[in-house]
């Protein structure tokens, strides 16, 4: 473990201060798309959500875990409590030691956090050919490019360039630095049958997840956005008072 | 006027004990300041509200923080989630920590261009380059703390510097971590830091301002205070300038906060840190991209085949060279002459100076190879060509265009407060 950790740091260092070519995996460049959530008074359309965590759960969830979220937060954006607790105690979670010391399962309750499809990390990569699933939770902060970048990526299955060599058990996808990725192509047109009748196409699919993560990952955004329009708006005006105010005291000087 | 004269017995009582109503008149009512000071005279006071500000969100954060390598990522997250308005906490911490810097920066240049270094403020200057010093440290342990990769691999590339010690180097590393690699002693003793050098820079500021209040500020014509007829009283003409100031600079902090409040920040700290993966580009925050294109820039130092030094070393030599030469600045800066308004030629090279960091921080924030490598290499040596070379050669060459005879008269033809 020590040496592996300091032959990192040689590594690093070796980038931080020698000079190193260029690093051929590069984020590639993504469009950037209008989201519901995005600009000063965005927030999360309530449609997509529904259908994002559909996808998530149906999808998603297969591999990849959403630990920071619990399920009772679906109630801050327009599930209903009962809603909520039915979908909660579609899963199960271990508990205990209850009374007599032994450790059992019961149906998850809305204060328990989304259930990880695996118990642990190495279980994950067992099922999954030795990669792990990142947990989606942050996902859209985590990566450069934010949402874009995740639609970019759902939607980046296409064929390889001619020559490009593909290894063996990954997919090229377009967005993925390196082009080489091991999460199969995880959304294709029809994959879900939506609740509410939207057609479900590549795109519709991808934008609402990528809706529903940027959900988990910035649940603060709709209370963050409102709150700062107000306070810059108070702030401005305050401000142009305190400059009249100045004005007023430093006319006696001039 | 003493309070004496206009308060009631119990403030004469406390006066007669502790002059602490006199002392505030004298250095927050009173306080003589030049009549002419512009908007850059501003970013003083911003940086000390910065300071308070990250002091108190900071505390209330700490109540919610868990220092632990096990933790600390689920804690932010934590704060960011559950704990009532803690994203408005920590996103008023994380961008209040740039804002400061930000203030800073522009001090410290308004400083370098008005020539705020000279006697007698030397010492008023050190202090401040003093709590730069502390401010960066603060800043790094800081960026440590929620435990994200870039925490982790900031840490543990910034701790290795000290390797490049010769004979000891290993061993400083080693006790700065506490052990054998980044781990749970390093957090923990980076939040003990973290938490006690603001309350050290508090210390600094205060005797910044006791060494102003001794010399008095500086102001954009560079001149003496020659008589009452210069000055004005601080309360309330630099009271209302200032709090005017605040609002205009917290209109940008919200923006940052609200609206913004990841963009000066790395994706790469929202992955909880992992010592197996390395991060592709490991970079610090926006305000130490200049010195780490610094560190980066300077190759092996040798002759015939045998490298004397390093070039870690060297570069760590060079980023610390890069603000231990500000120390030297007052001598060797020689011109009389403060303001760089009637500084012709010294005024050209304060904006290369300004282009030329802002180029360092641009280098800084790419991968050292190819044409970012030689740019950064120029940038490093100009940096220095201008502090050791071109300012002394410049004090000397230069003819300063002429001063007016005071503050006083400069205001009153109407041009003592552009500019």
């Amino acid at each position: 473990m020590r040496r592996l950790l300091m032959a990192g740091v040689a590594a690093v260092l070796v980038g931080v201060c020698a000079p190193t070519p260029a690093r051929a995996a590069e984020t590639p460049e993504v469009a950037a798309r209008d989201w519901s959530f995005g600009g000063i008074f965005g927030t999360f359309d309530r449609g997509a959500l529904r259908r994002g965590l559909q996808i998530h759960r149906e999808v998603c969830a297969a591999c990849h875990s959403l630990d920071l979220v619990a399920y009772r937060n679906l109630s801050d954006v327009g599930f209903g409590e009962d809603e909520v607790k039915a979908i909660a105690a579609e899963y199960e979670v271990v508990d205990g030691p209850n009374e007599e010391g032994e450790m059992y399962t019961r149906p998850a309750l809305p204060s328990d956090r989304f259930v990880a499809p695996f118990p642990n990390e190495q279980v994950a990569r067992i099922a999954n050919n030795g990669a792990l699933p990142p947990d989606l939770s942050l996902i859209t902060k985590a990566r450069k490019g934010g949402p874009d970048y995740i639609h970019a990526l759902l939607v980046g299955y296409v064929d390889p360039p001619e020559g490009f060599e593909l290894t063996e058990d990954l997919f090229y996808n377009a967005a993925f630095p390196g082009h080489q990725i091991r999460m199969m192509p995880p959304l294709f047109e029809g994959a879900v049958e939506y609740a509410d009748g939207t057609h479900a196409s590549l795109d519709q699919m991808a934008s609402d997840v990528v809706t529903f993560l940027a959900w988990a990952a910035e649940p603060e955004l709709e209370a963050r956005k409102r709150l700062g329009v107000k306070v810059l708006l108070f702030l401005i005006v305050f401000t142009a008072l305190l400059y009249a105010v100045k004005r007023q005291v430093w006319s006696a000087l001039h | 006027m003493s309070a004496r004269q206009t308060q009631g017995p119990l403030v004469t009582w406390i006066e007669d004990r502790l002059p602490i109503f006199t002392f505030m008149r004298r250095e927050i009512v009173d306080y003589p300041t030049p009549r002419n000071l512009n908007y850059w005279w501003n970013f003083g006071s911003i940086a000390g509200v910065m300071l308070v500000i990250l002091i108190v969100t900071g505390i209330v954060l700490a109540m919610q923080y868990t220092a632990h390598v096990d933790h600390a990522f689920e804690s932010v997250e934590r704060i960011m989630r559950d704990v009532n308005y803690g994203w408005l906490l920590r996103y008023l911490h994380m961008n209040g920590g740039s804002m400061f810097f930000l203030a800073i920066y522009i001090h410290m240049f308004r400083g370098l261009y008005y020539g705020s270094y000279k006697s007698p403020r030397e010492i008023l200057w050190w202090l401040g380059l003093i709590i730069l010093i502390l401010m960066m440290l603060a800043g790094f342990t800081g960026y440590v703390l929620p435990w994200g990769q870039m925490s982790f691999w900031a840490a543990t590339v910034i701790t290795n510097l000290f390797s490049a010690v010769p004979w000891v180097g290993d061993a400083i590393v080693t006790w700065l971590w506490g052990g054998y690699s980044v781990d749970n002693p390093t957090l923990a003793r980076f939040y003990a830091f973290h938490y006690l050098i603001p309350f050290l820079i508090v210390g600094v500021v205060w005797v910044h301002l006791w060494s102003l209040h001794k010399v008095k500020s500086g102001n954009p014509l560079g001149l003496d205070i020659k008589g009452p007829q210069d000055t004005i009283p601080f309360h309330p003409y630099y009271t209302v300038k200032d709090n005017f100031g605040f609002g205009m600079f917290f209109i940008l902090y919200a923006a940052f906060v609200f609206f913004a409040p990841n963009l000066l920040g790395e994706p790469d700290n929202y992955i909880p840190a992992n010592p197996l993966v390395t991060p592709p580009h490991i970079v610090p925050e926006w305000y130490f991209l200049p010195y780490y294109a610094i560190l980066r820039a300077v190759p092996d130092i040798g002759a015939f085949g045998f490298v004397l030094v390093s070039a870690k070393l060297a570069g760590v030599i060079a980023m610390f060279a890069s603000i231990l030469v500000l120390f030297a600045l007052p001598w060797l800066d020689r011109s009389p002459v403060r303001s760089g308004r009637f500084r012709p030629i010294f005024k050209q090279l304060f904006w290369l100076l300004v282009a030329d960091c802002i180029v360092l921080g641009w280098v800084g924030a790419n991968p050292p190879a190819g044409l970012f490598l030689t740019i950064g290499r120029i940038a490093t040596a100009y940096y220095f060509l201008h502090f050791l070379v071109l300012l002394p050669l410049v004090s000397w060459l230069e003819k300063p265009k002429p001063l007016p005879e005071s503050i006083a008269a400069a205001v009153t033809e109407g041009g003592g407060a552009a500019g």
